[in-house]
């Protein structure tokens, strides 16, 4: 991978991460730990992978991005003000009242949001239609689908999964976040999920396993997605829920967090001393 | 609108005329695409699904994962129809048709079969008297109970265009015959079937008929009974409600469906604040399906013509 552009994605992950905690310090609370563990993934996603127009959201032949867990949502929005699909100011609205930016992805709210996704299991099935959709039209496009390693508690990602592989769709990539915890613990406590690169693999996923936060690994992963095929692709993200704040990542509960205005101010400004 | 009702019931099968009409559709407009979850057996589409695999997706036996494919078809410009049985087209997959179709505004059309007593030998398991009820709690959903084959012929082709949710309950036999071929039947508009001052009859889908079959029942008692057929339960013609609610005084709503939720809740609700007449239905009494003939289980449920004419009799008084 080229240095400059390493160095380039890996500053567009802190930004990322700098601007979840922008909207979660507007807001006084947020769903932190799950929208910083994706950023690296979003960063490589939006900074060297998806073919897209911040002046068209709607353009039939962009890459599609369909946030499963929708609850990482503000790390979704940061990627989209970063590549100017609206101004970075707007960031700072989540949440409150009319706002174009909800707690959970919304496809008619947020302009570059692809799909509208909160209620978890239901964005696998939406990607589906997506990429079939994508290959019917006989465009060369990808669909990225981001699922938790949590969600995968819901049944319906394992029926999307069967069907991707059943229905040949080598244009969908699926980048499972697993950061280990979800809403109420860790995930191997609550409904241990196993090996999940196992799993999806014998679902019939084209599957690496790598380092999630590394971005040079997610990098070296998505390329390799280009080639389509006829298998859907899996790539299973290791990674640590609050990932790049150390308090975060070290809080027992970081699914959702409400701290104060001066707390959030202190972990941005860690972040933004990173910047230079 | 030419109305043929004798009384004498259709040779043609519902599930024949959804899956003639599916294959009809998709060759007019090639954004039309049908999912089903392992029943294109049950609605005579499997032959042509093989034949256009790129149009006929078959899901497998996985409701709520195919309504979300529907979903992200629709995203993608396409117009998507669905089928599988009513209660998987309802309660199983509410969510995601509430979410990913409505919240999210991409519009399908969903046919759910075999609704209330015409599941017949399937059974309780396979029996919803609830469906409508879900549907209704969708904002701006349309729900339409068909009645006859030019019926479904007209509300098929009118869902593939109309934003929204669409959900159409059919059974898949055969239906008495009330509408002439060709007739299209806007949705929306009740259709009076017959005029009367005594007693307004509204009913849907296979009740149309028992209520036809009670109007002439009626009649011989000198009791003029009007019948009003409201295939579209939402959204619903309360205009029509209120003009019989004023002309006729008493209502009887008759529909193959709990009296919780249908109908019967949908016409209440809109004459409640004002109203004009009284009201009963002929409904299922919140109980839950069980296995049987459809003869046998409209009479154990209370879905027969004798029932509208017992309850509009004790309404009169």
């Amino acid at each position: 991978m080229d240095t400059t552009l390493k160095k380039r994605l890996e500053r567009t992950a802190l930004e990322i991460r700098i601007g979840v905690l922008e909207q979660m310090k507007a807001r006084g609370f947020g769903h932190v730990g799950g929208s910083l563990s994706i950023a690296d993934a979003l960063a490589v996603l939006y900074g060297s992978q998806m073919r897209f127009d911040p002046k068209r959201p709607d353009w039939a032949e962009r890459d599609k991005l369909v946030c499963s867990k929708g609850h990482a949502g503000p790390a979704v929005y940061a990627a989209l003000a970063l590549c100017d699909f609206f101004p970075y100011e707007v960031l700072k609205t989540l949440n409150q009242p009319g706002t174009s930016l909800p707690s959970h992805c919304d496809h008619n709210k947020t302009p570059g949001v692809d799909m509208t996704t909160g209620s978890l299991g239901q964005g696998t099935s939406l990607a589906c239609g997506l990429a079939l959709g994508e290959r019917l039209r006989g465009r060369d496009t990808r669909v990225f689908l981001i699922v938790g390693d949590g969600e995968t508690n819901e049944g319906q990602v394992w029926e999307a999964c069967m069907f991707a592989s059943a229905k040949k769709l080598g244009n969908l990539v699926l980048l499972l976040d697993v950061n280990g915890k979800q809403l109420d613990g860790c995930t191997k406590d609550i409904l241990d999920t196993l090996d999940l690169s196992a799993k999806v693999k014998a679902f019939g996923f084209d599957t690496v396993s790598i380092d999630g936060n590394d971005i040079e690994a997610v990098y070296t992963a998505l390329e390799r997605t280009r080639n389509g095929g006829d298998k859907p692709y899996a790539i299973v993200l290791n990674t640590v829920k609050g990932k790049g704040v150390a308090a975060v990542e070290q809080a027992k509960s970081n699914h959702s967090m409400a701290v104060s205005t001066d707390q959030w101010n202190e972990w941005l400004l860690s972040l933004i001393a990173q910047l230079d | 609108m030419e109305l043929i009702y004798d009384g004498s019931m259709d040779s043609r099968l519902f599930k024949d005329i959804i899956g003639q009409t599916i294959s009809k559709l998709s060759a007019q407009d090639p954004d039309y695409i049908y999912l089903d979850a392992d029943l294109m057996s049950c609605v005579g589409t499997c032959q042509w699904a093989t034949e256009n695999p790129e149009r006929g997706i078959n899901c497998g036996i996985s409701e709520a994962n195919m309504i979300g494919v529907a979903c992200g078809l629709a995203a993608n410009g396409f117009k998507p129809v669905v089928h599988t049985f009513g209660p998987f087209a309802s309660r199983r997959v509410f969510d995601q048709v509430f979410l990913s179709a409505g919240y999210a505004k991409n519009d399908i059309t969903i046919i759910g079969t075999d609704p209330g007593v015409t599941a017949t030998f399937n059974g309780g398991t396979h029996m919803p008297f609830e469906d409508i009820a879900l549907y209704r709690t969708i904002p701006t959903a349309t729900i339409i109970d068909v009645t006859d084959v030019p019926m479904l012929i007209s509300v098929l082709k009118q869902c593939k265009d109309l934003p929204g949710v669409k959900y159409i309950r059919v059974g898949r036999k055969n239906a008495a015959k009330v509408f002439a071929d060709g007739t299209e039947t806007p949705i929306g508009p009740a259709i009076t079937l017959r005029e009367g001052k005594d007693v307004a009859i509204f009913a849907s889908g296979i009740m149309v008929h028992e209520a036809m079959q009670a109007a002439n029942k009626l009649a011989k008692s000198g009791i003029e009974a009007a019948v009003v057929n409201f295939f579209t339960i939402k959204p619903l013609d309360t205009d029509t409600v209120k003009k019989y609610a004023k002309q006729c005084k008493n209502i009887v709503v008759a529909e193959n469906h709990n009296r919780i939720g249908g109908l019967y809740s949908a016409v209440c609700e809109t004459l409640a604040r004002e109203n004009t007449a009284r009201i009963d239905v002929v409904a299922v009494n919140d109980e839950y399906g069980e296995v049987g003939p459809q003869d046998y289980l409209q009479k154990r449920f209370g879905l027969t013509a004798e029932h509208i004419v017992e309850t509009a009799t004790a309404l009169i008084g």
